[in-house]
Protein backbone atom coordinates (compact mmCIF):
# COMPACT_ATOMS: atom_id res chain seq x y z
CA UNK A 1 0.00 0.00 0.00
CA UNK A 2 1.28 3.43 -0.86
CA UNK A 3 1.93 5.96 1.88
CA UNK A 4 -0.76 8.19 0.38
CA UNK A 5 -3.40 5.52 0.87
CA UNK A 6 -2.32 4.88 4.46
CA UNK A 7 -2.55 8.59 5.25
CA UNK A 8 -5.94 8.85 3.54
CA UNK A 9 -7.33 5.90 5.49
CA UNK A 10 -5.96 7.38 8.71
CA UNK A 11 -7.57 10.78 8.08
CA UNK A 12 -10.84 9.24 6.88
CA UNK A 13 -11.07 7.01 9.94
CA UNK A 14 -10.37 9.96 12.21
CA UNK A 15 -13.05 12.05 10.51
CA UNK A 16 -15.67 9.30 10.78
CA UNK A 17 -14.88 8.29 14.37
CA UNK A 18 -14.72 11.83 15.71
CA UNK A 19 -17.84 12.91 13.79
CA UNK A 20 -19.80 10.14 15.45
CA UNK A 21 -18.30 11.03 18.83
CA UNK A 22 -19.21 14.69 18.31
CA UNK A 23 -22.90 13.94 18.07
CA UNK A 24 -23.01 11.17 20.66
CA UNK A 25 -20.94 12.76 23.44
CA UNK A 26 -23.02 14.00 26.34
CA UNK A 27 -20.47 16.50 27.58
CA UNK A 28 -20.66 19.63 25.47
CA UNK A 29 -17.04 20.72 25.61
CA UNK A 30 -15.84 17.24 24.67
CA UNK A 31 -18.15 17.38 21.67
CA UNK A 32 -16.52 20.66 20.65
CA UNK A 33 -13.06 19.10 20.96
CA UNK A 34 -14.08 16.13 18.81
CA UNK A 35 -15.37 18.62 16.25
CA UNK A 36 -11.94 20.24 16.33
CA UNK A 37 -10.33 16.88 15.53
CA UNK A 38 -12.71 16.40 12.59
CA UNK A 39 -11.85 19.82 11.17
CA UNK A 40 -8.10 19.32 11.62
CA UNK A 41 -8.24 15.93 9.87
CA UNK A 42 -10.18 17.53 7.02
CA UNK A 43 -7.39 20.04 6.60
CA UNK A 44 -4.99 17.08 6.54
CA UNK A 45 -6.94 15.77 3.52
CA UNK A 46 -6.53 19.13 1.80
CA UNK A 47 -2.79 18.98 2.48
CA UNK A 48 -2.74 15.54 0.82
CA UNK A 49 -4.42 17.04 -2.25
CA UNK A 50 -1.56 19.59 -2.33
CA UNK A 51 -4.08 22.41 -1.96
CA UNK A 52 -2.17 24.06 0.84
CA UNK A 53 -4.03 27.35 0.75
CA UNK A 54 -7.38 25.72 1.47
CA UNK A 55 -5.79 23.60 4.19
CA UNK A 56 -4.34 26.63 5.95
CA UNK A 57 -7.63 28.51 5.59
CA UNK A 58 -9.42 25.50 7.07
CA UNK A 59 -7.04 25.62 10.03
CA UNK A 60 -7.36 29.38 10.58
CA UNK A 61 -11.08 29.76 10.03
CA UNK A 62 -12.52 26.54 11.39
CA UNK A 63 -10.00 25.24 13.91
CA UNK A 64 -8.61 28.60 14.99
CA UNK A 65 -11.73 30.72 14.59
CA UNK A 66 -15.02 28.90 14.78
CA UNK A 67 -14.04 26.19 17.26
CA UNK A 68 -12.41 28.79 19.50
CA UNK A 69 -15.63 30.83 19.45
CA UNK A 70 -17.71 27.72 20.19
CA UNK A 71 -15.43 26.77 23.09
CA UNK A 72 -15.46 30.36 24.32
CA UNK A 73 -19.24 30.47 24.41
CA UNK A 74 -19.35 27.10 26.17
CA UNK A 75 -16.92 28.46 28.76
CA UNK A 76 -19.25 31.38 29.38
CA UNK A 77 -22.46 29.41 29.62
CA UNK A 78 -21.94 25.93 30.99
CA UNK A 79 -20.44 24.39 34.08
CA UNK A 80 -18.16 21.39 34.17
CA UNK A 81 -20.66 19.24 36.07
CA UNK A 82 -23.30 19.71 33.35
CA UNK A 83 -24.11 16.58 31.42
CA UNK A 84 -26.85 16.26 28.85
CA UNK A 85 -29.47 13.61 29.49
CA UNK A 86 -29.60 10.89 26.91
CA UNK A 87 -32.40 11.47 24.45
CA UNK A 88 -35.24 9.00 24.22
CA UNK A 89 -35.17 5.96 21.95
CA UNK A 90 -37.60 7.56 19.47
CA UNK A 91 -35.24 10.42 18.80
CA UNK A 92 -32.29 8.05 18.53
CA UNK A 93 -34.02 5.80 16.03
CA UNK A 94 -35.32 8.59 13.83
CA UNK A 95 -32.06 10.52 13.75
CA UNK A 96 -30.18 7.30 12.98
CA UNK A 97 -32.58 6.63 10.08
CA UNK A 98 -32.13 10.18 8.78
CA UNK A 99 -28.32 9.97 9.03
CA UNK A 100 -28.10 6.53 7.39
CA UNK A 101 -30.45 7.55 4.55
CA UNK A 102 -28.35 10.63 3.90
CA UNK A 103 -25.16 8.59 3.92
CA UNK A 104 -26.60 5.98 1.54
CA UNK A 105 -27.86 8.66 -0.86
CA UNK A 106 -24.51 10.41 -1.03
CA UNK A 107 -22.59 7.12 -1.34
CA UNK A 108 -24.81 6.04 -4.25
CA UNK A 109 -24.27 9.39 -5.97
CA UNK A 110 -20.51 9.20 -5.50
CA UNK A 111 -20.30 5.61 -6.76
CA UNK A 112 -22.46 6.48 -9.79
CA UNK A 113 -20.21 9.31 -10.84
CA UNK A 114 -17.45 8.41 -13.28
CA UNK A 115 -14.30 10.00 -11.89
CA UNK A 116 -12.00 10.35 -14.88
CA UNK A 117 -8.33 10.73 -14.02
CA UNK A 118 -6.57 13.59 -15.74
CA UNK A 119 -3.14 13.22 -17.23
CA UNK A 120 -2.26 16.84 -16.47
CA UNK A 121 0.51 17.52 -14.02
CA UNK A 122 -0.51 18.67 -10.55
CA UNK A 123 -1.02 22.42 -10.53
CA UNK A 124 0.78 24.59 -8.03
CA UNK A 125 -1.98 26.79 -6.65
CA UNK A 126 -0.19 29.86 -5.43
CA UNK A 127 -1.52 32.97 -3.78
CA UNK A 128 -1.29 35.11 -6.92
CA UNK A 129 -3.51 32.75 -8.91
CA UNK A 130 -6.13 32.62 -6.15
CA UNK A 131 -6.17 36.40 -5.79
CA UNK A 132 -6.49 36.95 -9.53
CA UNK A 133 -9.31 34.48 -10.03
CA UNK A 134 -11.18 35.82 -6.99
CA UNK A 135 -11.31 39.30 -8.53
CA UNK A 136 -11.61 38.34 -12.19
CA UNK A 137 -14.76 39.00 -14.21
CA UNK A 138 -13.87 36.45 -16.91
CA UNK A 139 -15.50 33.07 -17.44
CA UNK A 140 -13.51 31.47 -14.59
CA UNK A 141 -13.75 34.50 -12.32
CA UNK A 142 -15.32 34.52 -8.90
CA UNK A 143 -15.96 38.23 -8.47
CA UNK A 144 -19.75 37.92 -8.14
CA UNK A 145 -19.80 35.29 -5.35
CA UNK A 146 -16.96 37.16 -3.67
CA UNK A 147 -18.93 40.41 -3.65
CA UNK A 148 -22.16 38.72 -2.57
CA UNK A 149 -20.40 37.09 0.38
CA UNK A 150 -18.79 40.40 1.30
CA UNK A 151 -22.19 42.11 1.37
CA UNK A 152 -23.58 39.24 3.45
CA UNK A 153 -20.73 39.57 5.95
CA UNK A 154 -21.24 43.32 6.16
CA UNK A 155 -24.95 42.80 6.83
CA UNK A 156 -24.20 40.31 9.62
CA UNK A 157 -21.71 42.67 11.18
CA UNK A 158 -24.19 45.56 11.14
CA UNK A 159 -26.84 43.26 12.62
CA UNK A 160 -24.46 42.16 15.38
CA UNK A 161 -23.68 45.76 16.28
CA UNK A 162 -27.37 46.66 16.35
CA UNK A 163 -28.12 43.73 18.65
CA UNK A 164 -25.19 44.44 20.95
CA UNK A 165 -25.83 48.19 21.13
CA UNK A 166 -27.26 49.54 24.37
CA UNK A 167 -30.82 50.62 23.60
CA UNK A 168 -31.45 54.15 24.82
CA UNK A 169 -31.90 55.33 28.41
CA UNK A 170 -33.91 52.29 29.60
CA UNK A 171 -31.05 50.41 31.22
CA UNK A 172 -31.66 46.75 31.82
CA UNK A 173 -29.59 44.97 34.41
CA UNK A 174 -27.72 42.23 32.66
CA UNK A 175 -25.40 39.87 34.46
CA UNK A 176 -21.84 40.35 33.32
CA UNK A 177 -18.64 38.48 33.79
CA UNK A 178 -17.37 40.92 36.38
CA UNK A 179 -19.94 39.94 38.96
CA UNK A 180 -18.55 36.48 39.38
CA UNK B 1 5.85 15.44 -2.10
CA UNK B 2 4.78 17.07 1.10
CA UNK B 3 7.40 15.49 3.31
CA UNK B 4 10.38 15.83 1.02
CA UNK B 5 13.34 17.65 2.36
CA UNK B 6 13.23 21.09 0.82
CA UNK B 7 14.47 21.27 -2.71
CA UNK B 8 16.95 24.04 -3.42
CA UNK B 9 17.92 24.68 -7.02
CA UNK B 10 21.66 24.59 -6.54
CA UNK B 11 23.29 21.27 -7.32
CA UNK B 12 25.51 19.79 -4.63
CA UNK B 13 29.11 19.16 -5.51
CA UNK B 14 31.30 16.78 -3.58
CA UNK B 15 34.52 18.72 -4.05
CA UNK B 16 33.56 21.53 -1.65
CA UNK B 17 35.42 21.66 1.65
CA UNK B 18 33.47 20.39 4.68
CA UNK B 19 32.83 23.81 6.21
CA UNK B 20 30.92 24.90 3.10
CA UNK B 21 28.00 22.99 4.53
CA UNK B 22 27.44 25.76 7.05
CA UNK B 23 26.67 28.15 4.20
CA UNK B 24 24.37 25.84 2.26
CA UNK B 25 22.78 22.87 3.99
CA UNK B 26 21.07 21.67 0.80
CA UNK B 27 24.09 19.58 -0.27
CA UNK B 28 24.05 17.78 3.09
CA UNK B 29 20.30 17.15 2.99
CA UNK B 30 20.54 15.96 -0.64
CA UNK B 31 23.29 13.56 0.30
CA UNK B 32 21.26 12.13 3.18
CA UNK B 33 18.18 11.91 0.95
CA UNK B 34 19.97 10.05 -1.86
CA UNK B 35 21.75 7.64 0.48
CA UNK B 36 18.42 6.81 2.14
CA UNK B 37 16.87 6.28 -1.29
CA UNK B 38 19.62 3.81 -2.17
CA UNK B 39 19.11 1.89 1.03
CA UNK B 40 15.31 1.50 1.01
CA UNK B 41 12.07 2.08 -0.89
CA UNK B 42 10.30 5.41 -1.31
CA UNK B 43 7.82 4.67 1.45
CA UNK B 44 10.44 3.87 4.08
CA UNK B 45 12.59 6.78 2.96
CA UNK B 46 9.72 9.14 3.68
CA UNK B 47 9.19 7.52 7.08
CA UNK B 48 12.90 7.69 7.91
CA UNK B 49 13.17 11.34 6.85
CA UNK B 50 10.13 12.23 8.91
CA UNK B 51 11.70 10.48 11.91
CA UNK B 52 15.05 12.23 11.47
CA UNK B 53 13.42 15.65 11.14
CA UNK B 54 11.13 14.91 14.07
CA UNK B 55 14.00 13.94 16.36
CA UNK B 56 16.06 16.95 15.28
CA UNK B 57 13.18 19.34 15.90
CA UNK B 58 12.46 17.72 19.25
CA UNK B 59 16.09 18.14 20.28
CA UNK B 60 16.16 21.73 19.10
CA UNK B 61 12.88 22.37 20.90
CA UNK B 62 14.22 21.11 24.22
CA UNK B 63 17.53 22.95 23.96
CA UNK B 64 15.91 26.25 22.96
CA UNK B 65 13.39 25.86 25.78
CA UNK B 66 16.13 25.31 28.36
CA UNK B 67 18.20 28.18 27.05
CA UNK B 68 15.29 30.64 26.85
CA UNK B 69 14.28 30.01 30.46
CA UNK B 70 17.84 30.72 31.55
CA UNK B 71 18.02 33.80 29.29
CA UNK B 72 14.75 35.13 30.67
CA UNK B 73 16.00 34.83 34.25
CA UNK B 74 19.29 36.50 33.42
CA UNK B 75 17.63 39.32 31.46
CA UNK B 76 15.11 39.81 34.26
CA UNK B 77 17.95 39.97 36.79
CA UNK B 78 19.81 42.46 34.61
CA UNK B 79 16.74 44.70 34.35
CA UNK B 80 16.23 44.55 38.13
CA UNK B 81 19.89 45.08 38.97
CA UNK B 82 20.37 41.57 40.38
CA UNK B 83 22.71 38.69 39.51
CA UNK B 84 20.17 36.01 38.63
CA UNK B 85 20.98 32.30 38.77
CA UNK B 86 24.70 31.90 39.52
CA UNK B 87 25.19 28.78 41.64
CA UNK B 88 24.72 25.75 39.37
CA UNK B 89 27.65 25.66 36.95
CA UNK B 90 29.56 28.68 35.67
CA UNK B 91 27.20 31.74 35.60
CA UNK B 92 24.40 29.36 36.57
CA UNK B 93 24.02 27.91 33.09
CA UNK B 94 22.99 24.50 34.43
CA UNK B 95 20.23 25.99 36.60
CA UNK B 96 17.44 25.23 34.11
CA UNK B 97 18.64 21.63 33.69
CA UNK B 98 18.35 21.21 37.46
CA UNK B 99 14.88 22.76 37.30
CA UNK B 100 13.93 20.38 34.50
CA UNK B 101 14.89 17.35 36.62
CA UNK B 102 12.94 18.75 39.52
CA UNK B 103 9.84 19.07 37.32
CA UNK B 104 10.31 15.57 35.90
CA UNK B 105 10.41 14.01 39.37
CA UNK B 106 7.40 15.88 40.71
CA UNK B 107 4.13 14.14 41.35
CA UNK B 108 1.35 14.50 38.79
CA UNK B 109 -1.58 15.44 40.99
CA UNK B 110 -4.91 14.18 39.62
CA UNK B 111 -7.84 16.55 40.16
CA UNK B 112 -10.92 14.90 41.57
CA UNK B 113 -13.71 16.90 39.97
CA UNK B 114 -11.90 17.75 36.77
CA UNK B 115 -12.73 16.46 33.32
CA UNK B 116 -9.69 14.18 33.21
CA UNK B 117 -9.72 13.58 29.44
CA UNK B 118 -9.66 17.28 28.55
CA UNK B 119 -7.38 18.05 31.49
CA UNK B 120 -4.73 15.69 30.15
CA UNK B 121 -5.31 16.63 26.53
CA UNK B 122 -4.84 20.39 26.97
CA UNK B 123 -1.02 20.52 27.46
CA UNK B 124 -0.56 18.31 24.40
CA UNK B 125 -2.67 20.59 22.19
CA UNK B 126 -0.58 23.57 23.28
CA UNK B 127 2.68 21.77 22.59
CA UNK B 128 1.59 20.17 19.29
CA UNK B 129 0.50 23.57 17.95
CA UNK B 130 3.92 25.08 18.60
CA UNK B 131 5.60 21.95 17.23
CA UNK B 132 3.71 22.18 13.95
CA UNK B 133 4.62 25.82 13.56
CA UNK B 134 8.33 25.27 14.07
CA UNK B 135 8.42 22.79 11.16
CA UNK B 136 7.80 25.51 8.57
CA UNK B 137 10.45 27.94 9.73
CA UNK B 138 13.56 28.39 7.54
CA UNK B 139 16.60 28.12 9.82
CA UNK B 140 19.27 28.49 7.16
CA UNK B 141 19.75 27.91 3.47
CA UNK B 142 18.49 24.38 2.81
CA UNK B 143 17.61 23.82 6.47
CA UNK B 144 13.86 24.01 6.14
CA UNK B 145 11.60 21.03 6.90
CA UNK B 146 8.49 21.96 4.87
CA UNK B 147 8.49 24.83 2.40
CA UNK B 148 4.78 25.37 1.85
CA UNK B 149 3.75 27.90 -0.77
CA UNK B 150 1.58 29.60 1.85
CA UNK B 151 4.18 29.28 4.62
CA UNK B 152 3.33 32.49 6.46
CA UNK B 153 -0.39 31.74 6.54
CA UNK B 154 0.34 28.20 7.76
CA UNK B 155 2.51 29.37 10.64
CA UNK B 156 -0.10 31.92 11.76
CA UNK B 157 -2.88 29.34 11.44
CA UNK B 158 -1.10 26.65 13.41
CA UNK B 159 0.38 28.79 16.14
CA UNK B 160 -3.07 30.25 16.85
CA UNK B 161 -4.39 26.79 17.69
CA UNK B 162 -2.52 26.79 20.98
CA UNK B 163 -5.28 28.93 22.46
CA UNK B 164 -7.62 25.92 22.30
CA UNK B 165 -5.33 24.12 24.72
CA UNK B 166 -5.35 27.12 27.05
CA UNK B 167 -9.15 27.34 26.98
CA UNK B 168 -9.53 23.61 27.62
CA UNK B 169 -7.01 23.70 30.47
CA UNK B 170 -8.88 26.52 32.15
CA UNK B 171 -12.30 24.94 31.85
CA UNK B 172 -11.43 21.35 32.68
CA UNK B 173 -9.51 22.28 35.86
CA UNK B 174 -12.86 23.13 37.52
CA UNK B 175 -11.30 26.13 39.22
CA UNK B 176 -12.52 29.71 39.02
CA UNK B 177 -9.06 31.22 38.72
CA UNK B 178 -8.27 28.90 35.86
CA UNK B 179 -11.56 29.65 34.12
CA UNK B 180 -11.10 33.43 34.36
CA UNK B 181 -7.51 33.09 33.13
CA UNK B 182 -8.58 31.00 30.17
CA UNK B 183 -11.38 33.40 29.30
CA UNK B 184 -9.05 36.38 29.32
CA UNK B 185 -6.54 34.51 27.25
CA UNK B 186 -9.19 33.56 24.71
CA UNK B 187 -10.47 37.12 24.25
CA UNK B 188 -6.92 38.39 24.02
CA UNK B 189 -5.60 35.91 21.47
CA UNK B 190 -8.66 36.02 19.22
CA UNK B 191 -8.46 39.80 18.97
CA UNK B 192 -4.69 40.17 18.66
CA UNK B 193 -4.51 37.54 15.95
CA UNK B 194 -6.03 40.11 13.58
CA UNK B 195 -3.18 42.51 14.11
CA UNK B 196 -0.54 39.82 13.70
CA UNK B 197 -2.13 38.70 10.44
CA UNK B 198 -2.60 42.19 9.03
CA UNK B 199 0.92 43.35 9.86
CA UNK B 200 2.32 40.30 8.07
CA UNK B 201 -0.01 40.89 5.10
CA UNK B 202 1.60 44.33 4.79
CA UNK B 203 4.91 42.62 4.12
CA UNK B 204 3.34 39.94 1.93
CA UNK B 205 2.14 42.77 -0.34
CA UNK B 206 5.73 43.99 -0.60
CA UNK B 207 7.19 40.50 -1.11
CA UNK B 208 4.49 39.31 -3.49
CA UNK B 209 4.65 35.82 -2.03
CA UNK B 210 3.69 33.88 1.08
CA UNK B 211 6.37 31.23 0.64
CA UNK B 212 8.91 31.71 3.41
CA UNK B 213 11.89 30.71 1.28
CA UNK B 214 10.87 33.24 -1.39
CA UNK B 215 10.35 35.94 1.22
CA UNK B 216 13.88 35.34 2.49
CA UNK B 217 15.29 35.23 -1.04
CA UNK B 218 13.60 38.54 -1.93
CA UNK B 219 15.56 40.18 0.91
CA UNK B 220 18.95 39.44 -0.63
CA UNK B 221 19.26 43.06 -1.74
CA UNK B 222 17.95 44.51 1.50
CA UNK B 223 15.79 43.56 4.45
CA UNK B 224 12.10 44.37 4.11
CA UNK B 225 12.19 46.70 7.08
CA UNK B 226 14.55 48.92 5.04
CA UNK B 227 13.01 48.20 1.64
CA UNK B 228 9.49 49.11 2.71
CA UNK B 229 10.70 51.96 4.97
CA UNK B 230 7.80 53.76 6.75
CA UNK B 231 4.90 51.25 6.43
CA UNK B 232 7.24 48.30 7.00
CA UNK B 233 8.56 49.88 10.15
CA UNK B 234 5.05 50.58 11.44
CA UNK B 235 4.11 46.99 10.64
CA UNK B 236 7.17 45.77 12.55
CA UNK B 237 6.20 47.73 15.67
CA UNK B 238 2.59 46.53 15.44
CA UNK B 239 3.79 42.98 14.95
CA UNK B 240 6.04 43.17 18.00
CA UNK B 241 3.24 44.47 20.23
CA UNK B 242 0.54 42.13 19.00
CA UNK B 243 2.73 39.04 18.92
CA UNK B 244 3.82 39.70 22.50
CA UNK B 245 0.13 39.74 23.35
CA UNK B 246 -0.54 36.61 21.36
CA UNK B 247 2.08 34.62 23.25
CA UNK B 248 0.49 35.69 26.57
CA UNK B 249 3.64 37.40 27.75
CA UNK B 250 3.94 40.45 29.93
CA UNK B 251 2.78 43.23 29.84
CA UNK B 252 -0.15 41.28 28.36
CA UNK B 253 0.06 38.27 30.69
CA UNK B 254 -3.44 38.72 32.10
CA UNK B 255 -4.16 35.05 31.54
CA UNK B 256 -1.74 34.10 34.29
CA UNK B 257 -1.61 37.31 36.29
CA UNK B 258 -0.02 35.86 39.42
CA UNK B 259 -1.14 38.63 41.74
CA UNK B 260 -4.84 38.07 41.07
CA UNK B 261 -5.23 34.60 39.56
CA UNK B 262 -2.36 32.62 41.19
CA UNK B 263 -1.25 31.12 37.86
CA UNK B 264 -4.31 31.44 35.63
CA UNK B 265 -5.12 28.53 33.40
CA UNK B 266 -2.30 26.26 34.59
CA UNK B 267 -2.93 26.67 38.34
CA UNK B 268 -3.98 23.04 38.76
CA UNK B 269 -1.22 21.50 36.71
CA UNK B 270 1.86 19.95 38.27
CA UNK B 271 5.05 18.21 37.24
CA UNK B 272 5.71 17.61 33.58
CA UNK B 273 2.26 18.78 32.47
CA UNK B 274 2.99 22.18 33.94
CA UNK B 275 6.40 22.04 32.26
CA UNK B 276 4.64 21.55 28.91
CA UNK B 277 2.74 24.82 29.30
CA UNK B 278 5.86 26.55 30.50
CA UNK B 279 7.95 25.23 27.62
CA UNK B 280 5.28 26.00 25.03
CA UNK B 281 5.16 29.61 26.18
CA UNK B 282 8.88 30.04 25.52
CA UNK B 283 8.79 28.15 22.23
CA UNK B 284 5.87 30.30 21.07
CA UNK B 285 7.98 33.33 21.85
CA UNK B 286 10.78 31.81 19.81
CA UNK B 287 8.43 31.08 16.87
CA UNK B 288 7.01 34.59 16.90
CA UNK B 289 10.49 36.08 17.09
CA UNK B 290 11.73 33.95 14.22
CA UNK B 291 8.74 34.99 12.11
CA UNK B 292 9.61 38.60 12.85
CA UNK B 293 13.24 37.90 11.95
CA UNK B 294 12.28 36.09 8.75
CA UNK B 295 9.63 38.46 7.49
CA UNK B 296 11.06 41.81 8.55
CA UNK B 297 14.76 41.31 9.21
CA UNK B 298 15.75 39.09 6.31
CA UNK B 299 15.81 35.63 7.92
CA UNK B 300 19.19 34.02 7.37
CA UNK B 301 20.26 36.68 4.83
CA UNK B 302 23.39 38.58 5.88
CA UNK B 303 23.32 42.34 6.30
CA UNK B 304 24.37 43.79 2.95
CA UNK B 305 24.57 47.44 2.02
CA UNK B 306 24.33 48.50 -1.64
CA UNK B 307 27.79 48.67 -3.23
CA UNK B 308 30.03 48.34 -0.20
CA UNK B 309 31.61 45.20 -1.61
CA UNK B 310 34.25 44.75 1.08
CA UNK B 311 31.70 45.17 3.87
CA UNK B 312 29.25 42.82 2.13
CA UNK B 313 31.96 40.21 1.72
CA UNK B 314 32.78 40.28 5.42
CA UNK B 315 29.08 39.98 6.25
CA UNK B 316 28.63 37.06 3.83
CA UNK B 317 31.43 35.26 5.69
CA UNK B 318 29.21 34.83 8.77
CA UNK B 319 27.18 31.59 8.32
CA UNK B 320 23.43 32.09 7.62
CA UNK B 321 22.44 30.05 10.67
CA UNK B 322 24.31 32.51 12.91
CA UNK B 323 22.50 35.41 11.27
CA UNK B 324 19.16 33.74 11.79
CA UNK B 325 19.82 32.94 15.47
CA UNK B 326 21.25 36.40 16.09
CA UNK B 327 18.22 38.19 14.65
CA UNK B 328 15.80 35.90 16.45
CA UNK B 329 17.48 36.46 19.79
CA UNK B 330 17.52 40.19 19.16
CA UNK B 331 13.72 40.13 18.82
CA UNK B 332 13.44 37.84 21.85
CA UNK B 333 15.53 40.26 23.89
CA UNK B 334 13.18 43.11 22.92
CA UNK B 335 10.20 41.02 24.04
CA UNK B 336 11.87 40.25 27.38
CA UNK B 337 12.65 43.93 27.75
CA UNK B 338 8.91 44.63 27.27
CA UNK B 339 8.01 42.11 29.93
CA UNK B 340 10.28 43.42 32.65
CA UNK B 341 9.78 47.15 32.11
CA UNK B 342 6.07 47.68 31.44
CA UNK B 343 3.29 47.26 34.02
CA UNK B 344 0.53 44.78 33.25
CA UNK B 345 -2.51 46.10 31.37
CA UNK B 346 -6.12 45.69 32.51
CA UNK B 347 -8.43 43.66 30.28
CA UNK B 348 -10.33 46.73 29.04
CA UNK B 349 -7.10 48.60 28.31
CA UNK B 350 -5.87 45.56 26.44
CA UNK B 351 -8.93 45.35 24.22
CA UNK B 352 -8.95 49.14 23.68
CA UNK B 353 -5.34 49.00 22.53
CA UNK B 354 -6.17 46.35 19.95
CA UNK B 355 -9.54 47.45 18.60
CA UNK B 356 -9.20 51.22 18.81
CA UNK B 357 -5.52 51.70 18.02
CA UNK B 358 -3.64 48.77 16.49
CA UNK B 359 -6.37 47.57 14.12
CA UNK B 360 -7.14 50.96 12.48
CA UNK B 361 -3.42 51.74 12.24
CA UNK B 362 -2.90 48.38 10.60
CA UNK B 363 -5.71 48.77 8.08
CA UNK B 364 -4.44 52.19 7.00
CA UNK B 365 -0.91 50.81 6.91
CA UNK B 366 -1.91 48.02 4.51
CA UNK B 367 -3.42 50.64 2.19
CA UNK B 368 -0.27 52.77 2.36
CA UNK B 369 1.90 49.77 1.58
CA UNK B 370 -0.27 48.77 -1.39
CA UNK B 371 -0.06 52.34 -2.71
CA UNK B 372 3.70 52.37 -2.21
CA UNK B 373 4.15 49.11 -4.11
CA UNK B 374 1.88 50.30 -6.94
CA UNK B 375 3.82 53.55 -7.30
CA UNK B 376 7.15 51.75 -6.95
CA UNK B 377 8.29 53.98 -4.10
CA UNK B 378 9.98 51.18 -2.21
CA UNK B 379 13.66 50.41 -2.58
Amino acid sequence: MASNQIMFILFAAMIIVFSVLTVTSRKILRAAVYLLFVLVSTSGLYFMLNYQFLAAVQLTLYAGGIVVLIIFSILLTSHISQKFESSGWKKNVFSAIAAITGAILSIITILDYKFSATTEAAKEVDMRLIGKSLLSVDYDGYVLPFEVISVLLLATMVAAIVIAKKSGPAKTQSPTLNQE
Amino acid sequence: MLFDIVDVNSSPSLSDPWWKVFYDFSSLTHKIDSSLHNAMSQFWTTIAEMLIIGVLILLFYALIGLFLVYAERKVCAFMQNRLGPNRVGPFGIFQTIADLFKLLFKELIPIKNADSFLFNLAPFIVIIASFMAIAAIPFAKGLHAIDLNIGVLYVIAVSAMGVIGVLLAGWSSNNKYSLIGAMRSGAQIVSYELSVGLSIITIVILAGSMQLSEIVEAQRTGWFIFKGHIPAFIAFIVFLVSSTAETNRGPFDLAEAESELTAGYHTEYSGIKFAFFFLAEYINMFIVASIAATVFLGGWMPFNVGHWDGFNHVMDFVPPFVWYIGKTFFVIFIMMWFKWTFPRLRIDQLLTLEWKYLLPINLVNVLIMAFLVLMGWHF
